[in-house]
């Protein structure tokens, strides 16, 4: 506030923006040279989206806390409508369909579900007492407003949606406060359900993508293909990389998707291990920000959305990096803000806009009273 | 224990920052091994992803190494690489693939069988690696489609190098041919370069055992491919090395003229250096044309060869085993001046000899002879007369050391040595005691002995020289040849009766050269191929069973300086069939233009030179049907 930069300006989230604009211009920078030293057809686009969904992010921050609380539940309901219209439609048009075509943008109802979950779960705990916590009126509702959307994706078949829901939830339910038991139990369980979900709930090439992770040089041209030419991509790159416009791991067209989901390996193979400590760092900018958003929030539901939506956007984070280093299987996630792809664009930033508006409105010690 | 845990809004918001904490930690704590996975595979692996990143960016073309020349001691080209037009497919590049096609069928005039070859290895091809549409064009072909490229995206004309031997059949026993790689050659070495398309190996002859030095080194072609195979650009390319040329002690123009010389006979011609053992000519005829082999071999071509009772496959001069006959006369001579026998003391011939109750008979009734006389007229009984005194055990050593039954270190990959037969042989061999008769067979070269006819040619040029000569084929200094170990005046008896065999009255008169101060001594043979039954002698009847013909020579006889030995198969005989082909080749070293006008007056009457003749005969033999040829024409 002194007085050169208008209040309104100055008002803004900078430090976040700072951060976003870093990974996005990076990301551009990278998916440039990705094209082969054109904007089209990627990099421009990226910017441009995100100048968009920036405009949007900043409108949704100016919403108080309790607008956001007071939708929550209309907006469960109404994605989980689209979900079931998604898949009647999909039924209808003979194959699988994960968007709904509005003309001028396609939506992708299980990829709003995800930020809708961490609200979802969040709005409950709110409402729940807080000596509920350890009851097993604490349990059942969360199961409830997991398993409706899970089966629909699942049915399309989208495993990697069904995980994403249930970490949201496993986040807001752990950060509520929660029993450490239950957490534990979950992790045994899962340990003996894995083999089972592997042999009778995993469709053949599901099965294999798990495989393939557990060795890819078994099948160096087929689904091995990817992990194979990433490590190739990052290994070859070094400490300083090959040099802007020097990769011809996804110049050649080695790389397969290497400007969505493997993005970070064409910008290893470029920028070296130097360019993905940059990246990372600057991940962990973004955590302790949204952290930090969530620490400083007044109000539970704040506390919860903010620390739910920030492990969301880590979880793409997660996934997308250990698989291009080869510690997780194949799975078609995209690198948070830096790949090209408007959907999870979208996603990430209905997450921002909404930590924003809890940054802008901590509310009071009784938020809902405010 | 459920009231004690009765939870407060400030116990869980107390919960909510320490588990925020956690999950702070767990998110850099999976940060941390993203980094450290990331470091490892860039910096420990480094090398490693490097190397696989760069096989995956450039795609490694081979160019064969152009094959080195065999040229002759006067450098003249045996074997050369001729530029042989191609035209290849690039499938990555083609856009209208039948059309394109169809355009290359008519500008090269391709047969249906090609046509179907060229869609089916363009259905299984892999982008950038080439389809051969043909090779071996001529330049108006090839250039044909040069001038269409515009018009025919995805063809690359190219030029490539194939072996070439303008000699034709006249040198295919003596050099060899060029052949693709087979299966098991490629199974033990599995080199890329066998199997690089137009790379050819020696598969006979001297091609075949100087390999190594003939192959050089492949140059390599490297471009940048996409993962889709579509090529970027050109890198730095290696040019081949080519391989080091080999100079022979061939002549190669008395050689080719030899070759002519044998015409329709079936047959050998070796001339040394007698002073120094090179070898001039080693022609052996009818021949196949390795330029064929080169090309790749025709099924009736293959059938033809095969079918042929001549055995164009066979090199006769070293791998064919013949009774030499008369021709070992002179060793026999030597053999015997070694023993003490005076050259004048004479025997009378009646025209046999009588051993028990057998009589030996001889060619002619020559009266009284001494030993020249015995060779000028190839006397038969003074050899079985004087062949008994002295016993084959004293006649046998005398053959070894002239070069008969001997193997020489020669880069041909296979040599026929023949026997030189002896008591202790005999015993060996048939567990049978040496008889007199065995004597009186093997000093006129028939019964047991055999020898080639290179093994003769090097007998005719240790005798003419009096040197220890040693065979060579490839041109290099060596150390002078030691004397042999009889004494002159024994070697002037023997080369005195040779030269009366041709300019005294003997059997070979009719082929003594045609030039001024230059004479040639030579030795007659005619060897049976079958005892001899009734009074036909062999010079009549079906041609497989008439004697061979034999001449072993040298000139000129005043310093002798060429030895030669020619053996006609089914000849009938030596002075008929082989000494008058002698008698032209060494004619052709002195004077080419006497030479010439005598071969082409023959080659007038036998339907034109080899290459004519081969043509002719192909050509009647077409129409036949034909069995297709193994891969490998050696086995």
């Amino acid at each position: 506030m002194n007085g050169i930069v208008p209040a309104p300006i100055a008002a803004l989230p900078w430090r976040v923006i700072f951060i976003l604009m870093a990974l996005v211009g990076f990301g551009a920078t990278v998916l440039y040279s990705a094209a082969g030293g054109h904007l089209e057809p990627w990099a421009g686009k990226h910017v441009l989206r995100f100048i968009a969904l920036l405009v949007l992010a900043i409108a949704m921050s100016r919403m108080p806390q309790g607008f956001w609380k007071s939708i929550t539940f209309p907006l469960y309901l109404l994605l989980l409508l689209l979900l079931v219209v998604v898949e009647l439609m999909g039924f209808v048009g003979g194959g699988s369909q994960r968007w709904i075509n509005l003309g001028f943008i396609t939506l992708q109802p299980s990829e709003l579900m995800k930020p809708a979950m961490v609200l979802a779960a969040a709005w409950f705990f709110d409402r729940l007492p807080p000596n509920r916590i350890y009851g097993i009126e604490a349990i059942w509702p969360l199961v409830l407003i997991l398993i409706l959307p899970s089966a629909m994706v699942i049915i399309q078949p989208d495993f990697d949606a069904a995980i994403a829901y249930a970490f949201g939830l496993g986040v807001v339910g752990f950060m509520a406060g929660l029993p450490l038991i239950y957490f534990i139990g979950a992790g045994a369980a899962l340990a003996v359900v894995a083999p089972l979900v592997y042999f009778f709930g995993m469709k053949a090439y599901q099965q294999d993508r798990v495989l393939i992770f557990l060795n890819p040089e078994n099948d160096p041209l087929g689904a091995g293909y990817h992990i194979t030419q990433s490590k190739i991509a990052i290994g070859s790159g070094g400490i300083f990389g090959k040099g802007f416009g020097n990769g011809t791991q996804s110049y050649l067209d080695y790389l397969p998707e290497g400007h969505t989901d493997f993005v970070f390996a064409t910008m290893a193979e470029e920028w070296g291990i130097v360019g993905g400590f940059f990246i990372l760092f600057l991940y962990f900018m973004l955590m302790r920000w949204g952290l930090n958003v969530a620490v400083q929030s007044k109000t539970r539901y704040g506390k919860l959305v903010a620390a739910g939506l920030t492990c969301t956007i880590f979880f793409y984070i997660m996934i997308n990096l250990l698989m291009v280093v080869g510690l997780a299987p194949v799975a078609g996630i995209p690198l948070p803000f830096v790949s090209h792809g408007g959907s999870s664009m979208l996603t990430m930033m209905l997450c921002v806009g909404i930590i924003m508006s809890i940054e802008r409105h901590p509310g009071s010690k009784h938020g809902q009273f405010q | 224990m459920k009231i004690e845990k009765q939870a407060t809004s400030g116990q869980l918001d107390f919960t909510f920052s320490r588990r925020a904490v956690f999950v702070g930690g767990v998110q850099a704590a999976i940060g941390l091994t993203v980094a450290a996975r990331m470091s490892y595979i860039a910096v420990a692996d480094n090398e490693k992803y490097e190397l696989l990143a760069e096989s995956n960016r450039v795609n490694l073309t081979i160019i064969p190494p152009r094959r080195g020349w065999f040229v002759d001691r006067y450098g003249k080209p045996i074997a050369t690489n001729r530029a042989d037009f191609r035209v290849d497919i690039i499938p990555d590049r083609l856009v209208r693939k039948d059309e394109t096609v169809r355009t290359l069928a008519e500008l090269l005039t391709l047969s249906t069988d090609d046509v179907d070859r060229i869609h089916r290895e363009l259905k299984n091809a892999q982008g950038f690696q080439p389809v051969q549409v043909a090779a071996g064009l001529d330049y108006e072909r090839f250039a044909a489609v040069s001038v269409r490229l515009p018009d025919l995206p995805g063809v690359t004309p190219r030029q490539g190098y194939s072996r070439f031997y303008p000699s034709g059949a006249a040198v295919g026993h003596l050099i060899g041919y060029v052949g693709t790689v087979s299966a098991e050659e490629y199974q033990r070495s599995k080199k890329p370069l066998l199997i690089t398309p137009g790379f050819k190996v020696g598969k006979d002859g001297l091609e075949k055992t100087l390999e190594d030095r003939l192959q050089g080194e492949p140059g390599a072609k490297r471009t940048e491919v996409t993962a889709r195979g579509k090529i970027i650009r050109d890198l730095a390319t290696r040019p081949d090395i080519p391989g080091k040329p080999v100079q022979l002690t061939i002549d190669i123009d008395l050689h080719n003229y030899a070759a002519r010389r044998l015409g329709l006979e079936s047959g050998s011609v070796v001339v040394f250096d007698c002073l120094t053992g090179d070898i001039l000519t080693m022609a052996s005829m009818p021949c196949y044309d390795p330029n064929s082999f080169s090309d790749g071999i025709g099924r009736v071509e293959w059938k033809m060869l095969n079918g042929d009772d001549h055995i164009p496959m066979l090199n006769k001069a070293l791998q064919g085993l013949y009774p030499p006959g008369s021709t070992l006369k002179p060793v026999a001579g030597l053999a015997m001046l070694r023993q003490g026998i005076d050259p004048d003391e004479t025997v009378v011939c009646n025209g046999g000899y009588r051993l028990g109750n057998r009589v030996f008979k001889c060619l002619g009734r020559h009266g009284a002879v001494n030993m020249r006389t015995a060779i000028m007229k190839s006397c038969n009984t003074y050899f079985y007369a004087m062949g008994r005194r002295i016993g084959y055990d004293n006649i046998a050593p005398v053959g070894r050391e002239l070069g008969l039954g001997q193997e020489f270190s020669l880069p041909f990959p296979s040599q026929r040595y023949g026997t030189v037969p002896d008591s202790a042989w005999k015993m060996r061999k048939y567990d049978q005691k040496w008889t007199e008769s065995d004597t009186l067979n093997a000093v006129i070269g028939q019964g047991y002995i055999i020898a080639s006819p290179f093994q003769l040619a090097v007998m005719a040029a240790r005798i003419s020289s009096g040197l220890h000569v040693q065979p060579e084929i490839l041109l290099k200094k060596r150390v002078a040849p030691k004397p042999l170990s009889f004494p002159t005046e024994h070697l002037d008896v023997v080369r005195d009766g040779m030269n009366l065999v041709v300019n005294g009255a003997g059997t070979a008169v009719r082929s003594k050269l045609q030039l001024e101060n230059i004479t040639m001594a030579g030795k007659t043979g005619t060897a049976q191929v079958r005892r001899i039954a009734g009074a036909q002698r062999g010079q009549s009847g079906a041609w497989k069973y008439r004697d061979h013909g034999l001449f072993v020579c040298f000139a000129p006889v005043a310093a002798p300086r060429y030895a030669a030995s020619v053996v006609i198969e089914h000849g009938m005989g030596g002075a008929r069939a082989a000494a008058p082909i002698a008698k032209d080749v060494l004619t052709f070293l002195y004077d080419r233009a006497q030479a010439m006008a005598s071969l082409e007056a023959l080659e007038a009457g036998w339907g034109g030179n080899i290459a004519q003749r081969m043509a002719a005969k192909y050509a009647t033999f077409q129409g036949q049907p034909a069995a297709p040829p193994p891969l490998d024409p050696t086995i």
